[in-house]
Formats: structure tokens, C-alpha cells, sequence
């Protein structure tokens, strides 16, 4: 390995490391609900954003993330306590007022609230949230848009699509607005449909003519040039990276479901990824497009990918050893910890050390670079 | 380099061609400008030599267009890449990444360039622009004039011999524009790049061109610049100092006339230079102690003005200074944070839309925005009915204005210089005593220019107070009574245009620099002068 990739030596980290360490957290929390893991997850990953987080904008993610995981608790307690009329436990709090709604409907408002309502409720909640969080970890720590940039040669043409409309959905919020303003200097409220027709059709032409521009732009730096080849070859890399793809997550779907069949699961994952690999690099081959300064994939990045993997084997093992420890029977007893699952989460939290620390922030921008001496 | 042979352009319906049988040929290491009047095919003319026209734009170009020896016929623009490099109007519309490095890398990448040669033309290409302290920094953090040249330097990595530019100043101000061309001037120098390049802002460009290609219906003439200009409709006020005072030849730099105005300031150190006029004492708005912040940004800090009725007001400062803030504030669309504003003795903020347009009206940088009706003629029913005026009253300003527009033409179809006349019209419609423009002159060419100064003091005549944010000094120069500079959020100069401008380096328009330390900013004043000289020499 050369020195340079050695965890001590400070560089960002490949963004794809972040997000399969992230994915393995997640898919540790999908399979609990009890809180003491949940809790635990949503502690590793503040620690690690804490401790490896860079300067760039969007590091400060990770905390609308969280508010965003705060939202799901409420609104996911509130409706339960709310709506539920018959999976209320014994154990009473408060009678609301019940509304009366027509029987055959099965959603009763208000009427008695229950404890166990309120804590299931609380720790299915929890479980969504705590999934959120680790999103917010991952965009903080390795951005989606640089991770745009690392997609293989293949999808090199969604990429592009999907790093172009992460500029232009700002760039439209931006054009509406000042349309709007513009509407108040014409002495317009800013009510009714038509008001929203006739700011639309200027924000839907800027959007178009900014397009054609970028295209313009776009075609005359030699976009496209190298990538023209026989149309055949095209659709057999189109259809095996899509099929691929598709059994990629048809295999996920049921891994992580647990109730479907076991030959749904990790067979079609390998397959999909097979296929999927086969397409990838087959359309590698005829891109020529080369790549400035791309993300090295060091040892760091095994580590850090690994820490986020371990963790959800640790939990799938306990879930197969163990699931009672992990699907609570009665969320009023306390909750049990999870040995494993405890210790494989606690793994996740290595990357704090294992990943090398973020370079300095570049010196001070100069508002003013120096200037070659021309008179005006 | 470029070969242009017999070349026509036509879009589809339109009336007339754009191009005519144009003959023109650019040879290597020139620095060639492109300059004629708005919608004389400038765009068209450069797009034709990366090949955007035709194979982007749609239209049938007849003739060839040759660029070192490939013929666009058969070469696409992304076969051109390697060749020439395109520098579009609007370089934030252009950008395909988002930090400044992967943009100057994104050339590369597409040619399909070996690692370590991109490394080492990056490293290169951040130096050559002076950016390398910015390197890693995302492209909407930057200035526009840093902007402008990661546009530039994005196309120069892939090591073009030609390089073509549409209008890469117009947005900028005095100093941004000077940065870039700067990074022109030693691109041409040192590297021996041919250069193509449309502007409307002459007085920033032309001393630096070798040869002028004057575009008009549609047919070219080329020539160097000091013939072109002799009588070429469009010329920066210091080739109009030269006409004026007969220099032969004609001067295209400050440095150049001042060298042969000796003269010319001796027959003027006699005559007065036009005083600024005195400005009524009645206000038509005051900010007091403004202060207005975006988040932890204060975009203004404790500003106080008055505005007067019938004076022409300038508002000028850098990119980024607070201008737009503060004619926003003064129109009701930001709330002070703390201070504050009265215009035509209301509160803008708290007056309901419909009568607000009564007391202020603003012309936006975009003045499409204000538009949204499909013919000329339904937009200016549509204002008359905003502003409660008697019908036919906008259509009546617009034709005093801008006389000559077909009714049924839609706005986009305008010109960039009709369809700021029309904004104005709309906004006029309701009669309010103060006017705001936001960077009225850019994209509009020398003649359109005269009208603006001509409707402006028309307005401030009638007693309506003008105030416009413009980075143009020549504007400034020619119709302002009193010019407010902002830097940092604080008003740092509140002074007659006389005092303001003449001593300032950057902001001193060319007849001031030319005839330091007397203070005479325009030609036209010059010209006055010395007519009314003339006549009493004569009489």
C-alpha cells in the first residue's frame, strides 16, 4: 500500500466507504425495535460524524437529519395515540374525548390512550428515525454528489443526469422566487391558480433555456465524443446493468424482509450483482472517458466498509440465535441488551480511529488573486 | 486559423438571414473583435466556428467554415473540442460539475486525456488563471469575475488553438472585467492563442484587439481598429474624444489619448465643465440606519440615504455589495432587519401589492420577469389594468420609447434592449414617483444605451427620482446627478458624479481619465463645450 493511503495520513475517505459503513448501520437497525440497539446506533454515528466530518457544506447535514428523525418519533407517536382503537393495552394514561366515526372503518379518534400504544409506537418510530440518521451520517461524511462522481463508466450518463438536476432543483427554487417578487412589483397577489400558471411558464422557460445552454456547453467540451458505438452492443449493456439492478434489489428486498423465502433472498442478490457487474463492465469498455484525481480505495476504506458490514452480521446472527431480544414481546418490561448485536455496533463506531482524518481546510480563500499589471 | 467562406446562416422562419455571404478569415495568434449592434448576429458568428451552429441550433448555414483545416460540415462541436474553445455568455449556465478543479478537469475527462497529463494541466491552468488558493472551492462560492475565469481556463485545458468568447464582461464590474481580461491578454501573449471575441462594453476591450470585425445586416467588415471605428456607429467615448478633436490616428486607449490631449486640455482649461445641477430639496424616499442580513450575512450595515424628487441617482460597488439588497428593501421584497424605509411617504414593506406600484416601481436585472403576457400589446392592456390607468396609456409610453415594435410580437421575441423599454413601460403605467433599475445596460449596445440616457432624463424631468444599480461607468457618467457607492454592506461614497467619479481609479470613466485633473466625464460634454466656445469665438 502506498504511504499516502495509510489511515494516518490525513485525506478524505472514499465517499462509498461512508455510505456501506451507513448502509450496514441501517440495516442493522431494520431488523430491532428495541431501543437499546436503536439508541446505541444513533450514538455511533454522531461519534464518528463527530470525530471525522470535513468543513464542506454539507457536513452540517447530519444535524437537519436528526431533526428530521425527531419529526418521524412525533408524528409517528402522536397518530398512533390518535387513531388506534384496538391495538390499546391495558394500561390506561388519559381518555381523550372519541370522536365518533362511522363503525365500519376501523379508525376510532381519540378515546382511551395506553402506555403500550405509546411505547410501540415510540420504538417503531425510533427504528425509522435512527435509519434516517444514518443517511444524515452518510451525506455528512461522504456527499452524494462526490459519490456521483465515482460511479462506475456504465452509468457514467446517469450520473451526470443525477449531478445536473441536483444543480438545477436550487437554481428553480431561485427562479421562482424571483419570478413571485416580480408579480408583487406588478401589484399582483400571489393567490389563485392562475397566479401559479403564469409563474410557472417563466420558471419552465429559464429551466428549458438553461438546459439547451448546458447541453451547448456541454457538446462543445466533447461530451459524447468517445461513446458512440453500435447500438446492439448499447442495448445488451443497458439490459444486463438494468436486470442486474433489478435483482439486486429484489435479493435486498428479501434479505431484509425476513418473512419471505429463503431462495428469494441471497441467491438473487448474487445473481443480480453478477449480472449487473457483467453490464457494468462491459459498458466500461467502450466508454473512453478518463478520470481527474479519482478517490483512492485504500485499506481505510476496507476498514470503514467493513466496521459498517460487521455490525449487520453481528445483528442478523443475533436475530437468528436470538429474535426475542430484538422484537420486543412486551415493550413495558425493560429492555433486554442484545450481547451481539451490542458488541457488532460497537464495531461500527471504529472508523472514529480507523478512518484517516479529514485535511485541513484550505487557507482562507483571497478574495483577490494577484493581477498580471494591465492598465485599465 | 478560422476560415469563414461565403457563409449564410437562416433559422427557420425567420424573415431575413442572420449571416449574408460572410468572408472572414482569422489568422493564428490574433486577437479578433466581433462588434455590431444587438441581434446583428454576433452569437450566431462565434457559435459558427465551434459548429453549435448548425448542428446545435437548428438553421441551414450554406458557405464553409473551416477551423484549423476541419470542416464544421463534418465535425461536430465535441469533434471541435480539441480545437476551439467556447466560453458562453452566462459561464454559471455552463458549468457541468461543481468545484472549481473537476470543471478545469471535465474537458479532459471527455477527450479521454491520461491521468498524469490532467494532473499536470490542471496544475498548470490554475496557476495561468491565478486560482489555485480557490481550488477546491464549489463554483457557486465564487466571484463573478473568478467564475468568468474557470470558464475560461475549463476550455483551456484541453489545449485549444483557438478560444471564443461571447460577451465575457458585460456581467462584471470595472474590476472583475479587468481580472479576465488580463488572463486574455496573457493567454494571447504567451501562449499564442487565437482569440474570437464578442462585446458590447468596447471602452473595456477594444485597445487590446488587432483587427475589429464590424457585423451589421448581416454582413461583416473587418479591419484594424483604429480604421473600423473611424465611423462605425458603435465606439467607446475615448474613440469618440478622438472624432471629436480629430486625432488621427483614432486613440483605443486611455494611455494613447492622454499622450496626444495636451492640446485639447489647454483649448478646454478656459471653459467650465457642466456643474451638477442643483437637486430639489423636496425627498422622495429616505433609509435611515438600515441594516438588513441574510443568516449570519449582513448584506447591509447601517445605511442611511435620501433620495430626491428629479434626480438621477447611481448605485454602484462590487459584485455582491448589497445593491440588489437595497433596492429590494426599498420596494417592500425584504423586511429591514432593523432602520428604516419611506418611499413617496410609505412604508414599502407594509403597503398591499396593488398599491404599491403606486408608490415604487423596480425594474428587475431580468426585466423578461416582468412579462408574462404572449403579445406586446396584451402585456401593456395587462399593466394599464394593474396600475388603473386609462387604456392605451403603457402602449402610448411604449411607442415613445421604443416606436416601431409590432403588437402582436412576444416578449422573448424582443430585443434585449425593447424588452427593458417595455419592463420600463409596464412599470411606468402605474405613475410612480420612484423608479429603481437594476443593471439596466446589460447586454444592450451603444445606440440602445443613448435611448435609456435619453428616457432617464426625460423621467427625472417630469420629477420622477431615479435610482439605478449599474456597473457602468460610461452610464453613470453620462445621466447621473449624484452617485452612492457601497462596499461591504456600508455606503461609502454620497457625492455629486463629478466628485465621486473623477477621482476614483477604478470607477473613472475614460474622458475623465483622458482629461485629468479637469473634470469632464462625457464627450458629449466635451462637445458642448466646445461648440459653445466656437460660437462665442465666433459671434
Amino acid at each position: 500500500m502506498r504511504a499516502a493511503n495509510l489511515p494516518s495520513v490525513p485525506r478524505p475517505l472514499h465517499p462509498g466507504a461512508w455510505w456501506v459503513w451507513a448502509i450496514g448501520l441501517a440495516a442493522a437497525a431494520s431488523r430491532t425495535t428495541n431501543p437499546a440497539p436503536l439508541l446505541l446506533i444513533v450514538a455511533v454515528t454522531a461519534l464518528v460524524v463527530a470525530g471525522r466530518r470535513s468543513d464542506a457544506p454539507w457536513s452540517a447535514s447530519y444535524g437537519a437529519f436528526l431533526r428530521l428523525a425527531l419529526v418521524v418519533i412525533v408524528i409517528r407517536v402522536v397518530l398512533q395515540a390518535l387513531l388506534s382503537a384496538d391495538s390499546q393495552g391495558p394500561t390506561v394514561l388519559i381518555t381523550l374525548p372519541q370522536v365518533p366515526l362511522p363503525s365500519g372503518t376501523g379508525i376510532q379518534l381519540g378515546g382511551p390512550i395506553s402506555l403500550e400504544a405509546v411505547l410501540a409506537a415510540l420504538y417503531q418510530g425510533l427504528q425509522l428515525a435512527t435509519i434516517l440518521v444514518c443517511v444524515g451520517a452518510a451525506n455528512a461524511l461522504g456527499s452524494a454528489r462526490r459519490l456521483l462522481r465515482s460511479v462506475p463508466g456504465a452509468l457514467y450518463e446517469v450520473g451526470v443526469s443525477c449531478v445536473i438536476a441536483l444543480t438545477f432543483a436550487p437554481q428553480l427554487v431561485t427562479d421562482a422566487r424571483r419570478v413571485r417578487e416580480a408579480h408583487r412589483l406588478r401589484g399582483r397577489r400571489r393567490r389563485g391558480l392562475r397566479a401559479w400558471a403564469r409563474l410557472a411558464m417563466p420558471v419552465v422557460e429559464g429551466a428549458l433555456e438553461r438546459s439547451v445552454e448546458l447541453a451547448a456547453a456541454m457538446d462543445s467540451r466533447g461530451y459524447g465524443r468517445t461513446t458512440d458505438v453500435a447500438r446492439v452492443s448499447r442495448r445488451v449493456t443497458a439490459g444486463l446493468v438494468f436486470g442486474g439492478l433489478l435483482g439486486v434489489c429484489v435479493g435486498v428486498y428479501g434479505l431484509l424482509d425476513g418473512t419471505a423465502s429463503h431462495w428469494l433472498g441471497l441467491p438473487t442478490l448474487a445473481g443480480g450483482a453478477v449480472l449487473a457487474a457483467a453490464g457494468i463492465g462491459l459498458g466500461g469498455r467502450r466508454t473512453g472517458r478518463t478520470r481527474y484525481r479519482p478517490d483512492p480505495w485504500a485499506l481505510p476504506e476496507w476498514l470503514v466498509a467493513g466496521c459498517g458490514v460487521l455490525a449487520a452480521l453481528a445483528m442478523f446472527v443475533q436475530m437468528r440465535h436470538d429474535p426475542a431480544s430484538l422484537v420486543l414481546a412486551s415493550v413495558t418490561e425493560l429492555p433486554p441488551v442484545p450481547l451481539l448485536a451490542v458488541v457488532g455496533i460497537l464495531i461500527g463506531a471504529l472508523p472514529v480511529v480507523l478512518a484517516p482524518p479529514p485535511p485541513a481546510p484550505a487557507e482562507a480563500p483571497t478574495s483577490e488573486p494577484a493581477r498580471f499589471g494591465v492598465a485599465a | 486559423m478560422i476560415e469563414l467562406q461565403r457563409v449564410s446562416v437562416r433559422y427557420a422562419d425567420a424573415p431575413a438571414p442572420v449571416l449574408r455571404e460572410v468572408d472572414l478569415s482569422v489568422p493564428e495568434g490574433e486577437l479578433t473583435l466581433v462588434i455590431g449592434h444587438t441581434g446583428s448576429g454576433k452569437t450566431t458568428l462565434l457559435r459558427t466556428v465551434n459548429g453549435l451552429v448548425p448542428h446545435f441550433s437548428g438553421g441551414t448555414l450554406t458557405g464553409r467554415v473551416l477551423i484549423a483545416g476541419r470542416d464544421t460540415r463534418t465535425h461536430r462541436p465535441r469533434d471541435l473540442a480539441d480545437v476551439v474553445g467556447f466560453v458562453g455568455q452566462d459561464p454559471l449556465s455552463g458549468f457541468v460539475t461543481d468545484t472549481v478543479e473537476d470543471e478545469l478537469a471535465y474537458g479532459m475527462e471527455s477527450l479521454g486525456l491520461p491521468a498524469d497529463v490532467m494532473r499536470r494541466r490542471v496544475e498548470e491552468t490554475l496557476d495561468l488563471l491565478g486560482m489555485a488558493a480557490v481550488r477546491g472551492r464549489p463554483l457557486s462560492d465564487l466571484s463573478a469575475g473568478q467564475q468568468q475565469r474557470v470558464a475560461i481556463g475549463s476550455v483551456l485545458t484541453t489545449h485549444p488553438r483557438v478560444l471564443v468568447l461571447d460577451e465575457p464582461t458585460s456581467a462584471l464590474d470595472p474590476l472583475a472585467a479587468e481580472e479576465v481580461l488580463a488572463t486574455l491578454q496573457r493567454l494571447v501573449h504567451d501562449l499564442g492563442l487565437t482569440v474570437l471575441l464578442a462585446e458590447h462594453r468596447l471602452e473595456r476591450v477594444v485597445q487590446y484587439a488587432d483587427r475589429v470585425v464590424l457585423l451589421g445586416n448581416g454582413t461583416v467588415q473587418a479591419g484594424p481598429p483604429e480604421q473600423l471605428l473611424r465611423d462605425s456607429p458603435v465606439a467607446p467615448p475615448v474613440v469618440e474624444l478622438g472624432r471629436l478633436a480629430g486625432w488621427e490616428p483614432l486613440p483605443l486607449s486611455v494611455r494613447d489619448a492622454r499622450r496626444r490631449a495636451t492640446g485639447l486640455r489647454e483649448r478646454l482649461a478656459g471653459l467650465q465643465a457642466p456643474g451638477d445641477p442643483e437637486p430639489s430639496p423636496e425627498p422622495a424616499a429616505t433609509v435611515g440606519d438600515l441594516v438588513v442580513r441574510y443568516g449570519r450575512v449582513v448584506a447591509l450595515r447601517g445605511v442611511s440615504l435620501e433620495l430626491r424628487r428629479g434626480e438621477v441617482v447611481a448605485l454602484m460597488g462590487r459584485n455582491g455589495a448589497g445593491k440588489s439588497t437595497l433596492l429590494k428593501t426599498l420596494v417592500g421584497l425584504r423586511r429591514p432587519d432593523a432602520g428604516t424605509v419611506r418611499v413617496a411617504g410609505a412604508v414599502p414593506a407594509e403597503l398591499p401589492p396593488e398599491q404599491l406600484l403606486h408608490h415604487v416601481g423596480l425594474v428587475p436585472q431580468v426585466p423578461g420577469d416582468l412579462l408574462y403576457a404572449a403579445t406586446v400589446a396584451d402585456e401593456c392592456a395587462n399593466a394599464d389594468a394593474d396600475g388603473r390607468a386609462p387604456a392605451g396609456t403603457t402602449w402610448a409610453t411604449f411607442q415613445r420609447l421604443a416606436a416601431g415594435v409590432p403588437a402582436d410580437l412576444h416578449p422573448r421575441d424582443l430585443s434585449e434592449g425593447q424588452r427593458l423599454t417595455l419592463a420600463l413601460a409596464v412599470v411606468l403605467a402605474a405613475r410612480p414617483p420612484v423608479l429603481l433599475l437594476d443593471e439596466p445596460t446589460r447586454g444592450l449596445d451603444y445606440t440602445a444605451k443613448r435611448r435609456l440616457v435619453q428616457i432617464l432624463r426625460g423621467l427625472a424631468a417630469e420629477g420622477h427620482t431615479v435610482l439605478l444599480a449599474t456597473h457602468d461607468v460610461e452610464l453613470v457618467a453620462e445621466v447621473a446627478t449624484r452617485v452612492l457607492m457601497l462596499a461591504d454592506g456600508e455606503l461609502v461614497t454620497d457625492a455629486p458624479t463629478s466628485d465621486a467619479m473623477v477621482s476614483s481609479p477604478a470607477f473613472a470613466p475614460q474622458v475623465a481619465k483622458v482629461l485629468a485633473p479637469q473634470r469632464w466625464l462625457t464627450p458629449s460634454a466635451v462637445a458642448a463645450a466646445l461648440a459653445d466656445d466656437a460660437a462665442a469665438v465666433g459671434g
